[in-house]
């Protein structure tokens, strides 16, 4: 298993937030996350990569346990953030933005076709390219959400934690943006951990599912059993 | 010059001077503040200590030089002590503690500061080659004030350098608006939090260290020169590094031409200017919003 997470607690003050929840994501993988607002797939994703605390449970990485890790050795040890609403830094142009992804600040082997360059990711987002002077808040929310996916890569990790990639963005944004994930997942092999509210996006990437109710995980299958499974749908996902 | 002309120059002058060194302590203040979320109640304190390390160092070594370079180094690793050993184990603990433990540190330099070198103020002396005056145009100008402006830039130069040049200074720049984003890139933020904070005193050393001689150092030194500061950095702007050096040199020449004009006023001007300012920008001149 590429990441398993065992038995997860997470409070937020009282509020217990995550109720033992576990998940695991092998190699290579698109898992997808799915369920209504509130029920903590954001804080998931955020104790997975340390920046919540959990009170008990495992967050294992490639055979290691990082629980409780700072986010920094987290992302050190290969594991890549895509946060909600993208939180480019905003002072900075597009070329720093992605500066600030590579990890101890140099590309250790640039000839490597495998690892992330700056101008590798250009290729993937040429649009980035033409705006790398730019300072981030300039950007549309399409072109920030592809900096968000494009700063994280070039830390070449192993997993990407993707959190509402196509929130609020416009039906062709959507699509571009799904492309960009499948592209990586397949073409890259980089694994990943999708939250998406637009089932059909998520549907149409994941390998499989896992549905939170409150606080824990209350169904997990494919995604072909869960497009035949009316109910389990309308106790997790219809509003 | 006709002497009315030439003693608006020198107010002017003065202003400057007095403006710069504001600069020099505001902005460790508001780097720390925007980056950190710490407002950092012990940093006037900090600046002070500067001064006695200087005066120190030049009773030992008899030469300033060495105290303008070592006083604000000693700074700097006594702020990285503070931050190591105290700061960081209260760290998410909310802003009542940190201001509480600030305060108390404040205090406790201040103690320890006069259980040390007394209450009495301290002169300190210049090297020949600052003493005296330099003709300007008819002007006859203080050396030494035109040399603390001259420090003050080479400084400020040095830091613009630093934050839009290098990775590190890019790192600061990005966790002024987003630290736990920078964090979760694979930076190493608590050793970045631990080198601003140093730099931070190292700049509040270089201001102690340049006024000493036109203040002289005493234990007061903090509150009259440090509640100006932290009037900079609310006018300016939290975390806003523009907003603390537009705002400190509006503040130095306010006071040198206030003494001159209303000199009943003088010492209200900057808080009346303050009132203004967040009346007008409630987030300061250069303040961005939450």
């Amino acid at each position: 298993m590429l990441l398993e997470i065992k038995d997860l607690n997470t409070f937020y003050g009282e509020s217990h937030v995550l109720q033992g929840l576990s998940l695991n994501i092998a190699k290579g993988e698109l898992v997808a996350l799915l369920g209504r607002n509130g029920m903590g797939k954001s804080t998931t994703l955020k104790t997975i990569m340390g920046l919540v605390k959990s009170k008990s449970g495992h967050v294992i990485f490639e055979g290691t346990d990082i629980t409780g890790l700072p986010p920094y050795k987290a992302a050190r040890a290969g594991i890549g953030y895509v946060p909600e609403d993208r939180r480019i830094f905003p002072q900075l142009s597009v070329y720093d933005n992605l500066l600030l992804g590579i990890k101890g600040g140099k590309i250790k082997n640039p000839n490597d076709p495998n690892v992330w360059t700056i101008d590798r990711i250009y290729s993937h987002f040429p649009k980035l390219k033409e705006r790398c002077n730019q300072q981030g808040r300039f950007l549309s929310g399409g072109e920030q959400q592809m900096l968000a996916i494009g700063r994280s890569l070039m830390g070449n990790p192993r997993l990407l934690l993707v959190d509402e990639p196509t929130e609020g963005l416009a039906p062709i944004m959507v699509q571009e943006v799904r492309n960009v994930l499948e592209e990586i997942n397949k073409k890259a092999g980089v694994s990943i951990l999708l939250v998406e509210h637009n089932l059909k996006v998520a549907l149409s990437l994941a390998h499989r599912v896992y549905l939170m109710g409150k606080a824990h995980i209350g169904y997990q299958g494919s995604v072909e059993e869960l497009r035949n499974n009316n109910e389990v749908r309308a106790k997790y996902l219809e509003v | 010059m006709d002497p009315t002309t030439s003693m608006y120059v020198a107010q002017g002058i003065h202003g400057i001077a007095y403006g710069m060194v504001l600069f020099l302590i505001a902005s460790g203040l508001t780097i720390i503040f925007g980056m950190m979320g710490i407002l950092n109640l012990a940093h006037a304190a900090i600046f002070m200590l500067s001064g006695y390390f200087c005066y120190q160092i030049i009773f030992l070594t008899g030469s300033f030089w060495a105290g303008l370079v070592l006083a604000p180094i000693g700074t700097a690793i006594f702020g990285i002590f503070l931050e190591r050993v105290f700061m960081r184990s209260i760290r998410g603990a909310g802003h009542l503690g940190e201001l509480i433990l600030t305060l108390g540190i404040s205090l406790v330099i201040l103690g320890l500061v006069k259980i040390f070198w007394g209450t009495q103020s301290l002169p300190m002396q210049v090297p020949d080659i600052l003493q005296g005056m330099v003709n300007l145009g008819g002007l006859d100008y203080p050396i030494y004030r035109l040399f603390i402006i001259g420090m003050s830039l080479v400084v400020l130069i040095l830091m613009v350098l630093l934050l839009y040049k290098t990775r590190l200074g890019k790192i600061v720049r990005a966790a002024v608006s987003d630290r736990d984003m920078v964090n979760a890139l694979g930076i190493n933020i608590p050793l970045v939090f631990m080198l601003v904070f140093g730099a931070g005193c190292w700049l509040a050393g270089i201001a102690g260290v340049a006024i000493a001689p036109i203040l002289t150092v005493f234990p007061g030194l903090a509150d009259q020169v440090g509640m100006d500061a932290f009037i900079v950095v609310v006018t300016g702007g939290f975390g806003s590094l523009a907003g603390a050096f537009v705002v400190s040199i509006i503040f130095g020449l306010l006071s040198s031409y206030g003494v001159q004009f209303i000199s009943q006023l003088a010492p209200v001007l900057m808080v009346i200017f303050m009132a203004i300012v967040l009346s007008i920008r409630p987030n300061g001149l250069f303040g961005v919003k939450e």
